[in-house]
């Protein structure tokens, strides 16, 4: 019942607030249309929920190591980047864009009244909704019906290694899912062109078509990168997105995910491992973005359902949490450490921690700042932009 | 007597009228052929010709009593053969002390059974007597997630699919029981670390938030509370069976849901299911599985009430969803989208085509995002449109493709070079630890060749079989394999292979 409402209101909204912000809508309208979305977005997805604890660990609270008996990441272990903070040993591949001040550590992101379910959860991040608010479009679903991508565009967003559209998600845009790049174009020659059709399914299949025939038009999986990628699935993944970013016809925005943050059992093992990859598949992001010279326009941001909570399980896992540490990262990204460290000592009443970024203040940075599209209507409100990226 | 001539005149138009109201409940018009296929393609996979015409006339009610009354709780083929083998789980030995050769030996055996599974459970789908049994069997499948990513044993998940299927038409609370001791779930959802003291939440989350009542009617404190009834739910590492652990369960008092006493899991289960919430979740979702994507809330809280009052017969909600309007309603005709395994296993049935070697079919639906025994998170796969993007489309439209294909032998060898380079005799049979993955994946590729070379559709016998002319053959064809008309209708001059690729191609082909 509820949910059906807001999906109502937020099927008839984007007409509604057009109408009250006529200013707003000006300014950019004049803007070419050509240019903004050159700056790229790649979003690289945390899947199950990453600790964040133990991604930037804050080695010099006693508090973090009572909580954590098992789990705890040793103080001699850590890459230390403040006398307070400091990051896992996995990801030391990231130490020289922090000090090329090209990586900014997002500390306590999350919502508030957080909800911990991996579904939900992901739910209100995809969709920027609030905590009580059910919406249906993606974040960027919305911010490409108020301003598109130019035509030519290959498509507005490429989804690599996931069935779900995330932020993509909901009617309108034009989201290619990928495995393969060169896969994609052999296969693409069994679409067919749209047609019309009343049945919401078929609409949904023919769209899918069209999508297909567009960007294939469009891409080749050609490009020859020096770069060597990380073998696996998530280096693959990225060696995709690279050969996505190489051609000329653009994208707006590129969607890799990587898997199997859910620990609630043996932590260690596998969140070593997964920020590895993480930490690999970026570095060799970085330097094929170099190659093309796409670095300086590109902005790559994690993301995740939530973190996990601060005090360990007797599985030498850790359950779902809040708030967590993000990474974004790119040529003209502001590097240095934002937001705080949550609270150790004032955990909730189920242990959880608060949270200092709101993550749709993230997502105005890349509407205000990146693209130069008014935040507001998008992400249905006024959201303060963290100051992540160089004048 | 005109008295008596009027009495019974007047008697036979009471009659008559009590016929008249009693009607609609008794009996409603005959199934057409469509109505047939639709019910069919609904409950089972790919309905043939024969099987539409056997139910075409029969009322609404004699057509879902039929089906209700021939189910199984028992697989029709026998299963790969190490499920009969007796004597402990082989794992590998603990962390150090195995070498990475039995490591890998481990995870290759666990591959390969698991591929047997795989392959096992999609030749009952094609092969069952009662395919709305393996629809159930599915449909539970996605609703008690397990994975054999997490569980990794291929044993534990055919333990699993066995449990599932005996209750899948039966008490939906004697499944809930029974799915909550299961090994695998209580590997999956982490409750063998489920201990006094440090509860581990997973289970108890996911039984309140996907198995039963759906979010929004449960609290964060009915989850640890209920997480602490199920402490020491474990299993025997040994045997692989469930084992409750008295020592590491918690005896203290608990909350869940208004209940408070010395609960155990069984309570809990027992709360969640004494919930209307719970019996309206399951509807709803079969709603969504076996009638239209928007399920009617007025309708679904009259079934779910039956469903509740019968203790949650199973049967008897969908009784109630087979003989609706709703069900039949033209609205409500192909607007579904199939899922891999309806399209892989609705094919081959369709087309009378039965492989020899079934695994190359479920890895085809694995690459269209279906793999049995490993639905992506304990959510299931979502389906719907979500069946649907770029890359699974173009996966869908390659195995069509594939399948009715002219048969070429050099085209056939053009499709899949990799599958024609030389291997060794050995490396095939055995399978040896020592192949690289080059190897592996070419020995693999054979193997799903030749799986897809072993069905041929035989274009000219499926058309007699339909009873078409040459003048009718385009109809029948298009009424027997489209739930929704086509985007571009075949040319009825073309021949009778290219009519049915050019069918199976159009969109409308994806619906149900």
């Amino acid at each position: 019942m509820k949910r059906r409402h807001f999906l109502q209101l937020a099927s008839c909204w984007p007409l509604a607030s057009g109408a009250l912000l006529p200013t707003a809508s000006l300014s950019w309208a004049a803007a070419p249309s050509g240019t903004r979305y050159r700056n790229l977005l790649v979003l690289i997805e945390l899947k199950g929920g990453n600790d964040g604890l133990n991604t930037l660990v804050p080695y010099a609270n006693p508090t973090y190591y009572g909580l954590r008996p098992k789990l705890a990441i040793a103080r001699d272990q850590v890459i230390q980047l403040s006398d307070s903070a400091g990051l896992h040993p996995a990801l030391e591949p990231l130490l020289p864009l922090w000090k090329a001040r090209q990586l900014a550590v997002l500390q306590g992101v999350g919502y508030p009244d957080p909800n911990l379910s991996h579904f939900r959860s992901i739910e209100i991040w995809d969709t920027a909704s609030g905590s009580e608010q059910y919406l249906q479009d993606g974040w960027l679903t919305r911010t490409f019906a108020a301003v598109p991508t130019p035509v030519e565009f290959a498509a507005d967003g490429v989804i690599i290694g996931s069935p779900d559209l995330g932020p993509l998600a909901g009617g309108g845009t034009r989201a290619i899912a990928l495995a393969n790049a060169e896969q994609f174009l052999r296969q693409a020659r069994l679409a067919v062109p749209e047609g019309q059709t009343p049945n919401l399914a078929l609409r949904h299949i023919l769209k899918v078509e069209a999508d297909i025939m567009q960007a294939a038009s469009h891409l080749n999986a050609d490009y020859a990168f020096r770069t060597e990628f990380p073998t696996g699935g998530f280096g693959n993944a990225i060696k995709t997105a690279c050969q996505v970013i190489a051609n000329q016809a653009g994208v707006a925005v590129v969607r890799v995910t990587l898997t199997g943050f859910d620990t609630h059992s043996g932590q260690l093992a596998t969140q070593a491992r997964l920020l590895g990859e993480l930490a690999n598949g970026v570095v060799a992001l970085k330097s094929a973005l170099d190659e093309l010279g796409r670095w300086n326009n590109t902005l790559v941001l994690t993301y995740a359902e939530f973190g996990r909570r601060p005090k360990e399980n007797l599985s030498a896992g850790t359950d779902h949490g809040t708030a967590s540490v993000h990474f974004a990262l790119g040529g003209r990204v502001a590097g240095g450490l934002y937001g705080e460290q949550p609270a150790l000592s004032g955990l909730s009443g189920d242990g959880n921690t608060g949270f200092a970024i709101d993550f749709r203040g993230v997502y105005a940075t890349v509407l205000d700042r990146w693209w130069g599209v008014p935040s507001a209507e998008p992400l249905g409100g006024r959201f303060a932009p963290v100051a992540l990226l160089r004048a | 007597m005109p008295l008596l001539t009027s009495m019974r005149q007047l008697t036979v138009f009471l009659v008559f009228c009590a016929a008249c109201l009693a009607l609609p409940a008794m009996a409603s018009a005959p199934l057409s052929y469509d109505d047939a296929r639709h019910l069919l393609n609904r409950t089972g996979f790919g309905a043939t010709d024969a099987e539409i015409r056997r139910f075409t006339g029969m009322s609404r009610e004699d057509a879902a009593r039929k089906l209700l009354a021939t189910t199984r709780t028992v697989a029709a083929m026998p299963p790969p053969a190490w499920t009969a083998q007796s004597g402990p789980l082989r794992y590998p030995r603990a962390g150090a002390d195995a070498s990475e050769m039995e490591r890998k030996q481990f995870q290759q055996e666990q591959i390969r059974e698991g591929l047997q599974l795989r392959g096992w459970w999609v030749n009952e789908m094609l092969t069952t007597p009662s395919p709305l049994t393996e629809r159930m069997t599915l449909f539970w499948h996605n609703h008690f997630v397990s994975s054999q990513q997490k569980v990794r044993l291929a044993e534990l998940m055919y333990r699993q699919n066995v449990t599932l299927r005996a209750n899948a038409l039966g008490h939906f609370g004697d499944l809930l029981h029974a799915v909550a001791r299961d090994p695998a779930m209580v590997i999956y959802l982490d409750n063998a670390r489920n201990r006094k003291g440090t509860p581990n939440e997973n289970f108890a989350r996911e039984v309140m938030e996907l198995f039963t009542l759906g979010e929004g009617n449960y609290s964060e404190q009915d989850i640890k509370e209920a997480a602490r009834a199920f402490t020491g739910w474990s299993l025997d590492r040994d045997s692989g069976n469930f084992v409750f652990r008295p020592l590491i369960h918690d005896y203290g008092t608990k909350s869940v849901l208004g209940r408070t006493g010395n609960l155990d899991g069984d309570d809990v289960l027992d709360a969640l299911l004494a919930q209307r919430a719970t019996a309206e979740f399951i509807t709803r979702k079969l709603w969504r599985e076996f009638v239209s994507p928007d399920p009617d809330e007025a309708q679904v809280k009259r079934i779910a009430n039956r469903f509740r009052d019968t203790r949650y017969d199973i049967k008897v909600a969908l009784y109630e969803l087979l003989t609706s309007d709703a069900f039949y309603a033209k609205e409500h005709r192909g607007v579904l989208i199939k899922s891999p395994i309806d399209l892989v296993v609705g094919t081959l049935k369709q087309f009378d085509m039965r492989p020899s070697e079934p695994v190359p079919f479920a890895v085809a639906a694995a690459a269209m995002g279906q793999n049995l025994f490993s639905p992506p998170n304990v959510k299931g796969w979502p389906g719907g449109e979500v069946w649907i993007n770029s890359s699974t489309l173009l996966a869908r439209k390659q195995f069509l493709d594939r399948m009715f294909r002219a048969d070429d032998p050099a085209g056939r060898a053009a499709m899949a070079p990799e599958a024609m380079a030389p291997v060794s005799g050995q490396v095939v049979a055995t399978g040896a630890v020592q192949e690289t993955d080059t190897q592996r994946q070419i020995r693999f590729m054979r193997a799903m060749d030749r799986g897809f070379r072993s069905v041929q559709f035989e274009s000219a016998t499926w058309l007699t079989d339909l009873h078409a002319t040459d003048a009718t053959r385009v109809d029948a064809a298009t009424r027997l394999l489209l739930a929704y008309p086509p985007q571009s209708p075949p040319d009825p001059a073309s021949e009778p292979l290219a009519m049915v690729r050019h069918i199976v191609l159009d969109a409308s082909y994806q619906l149900k």
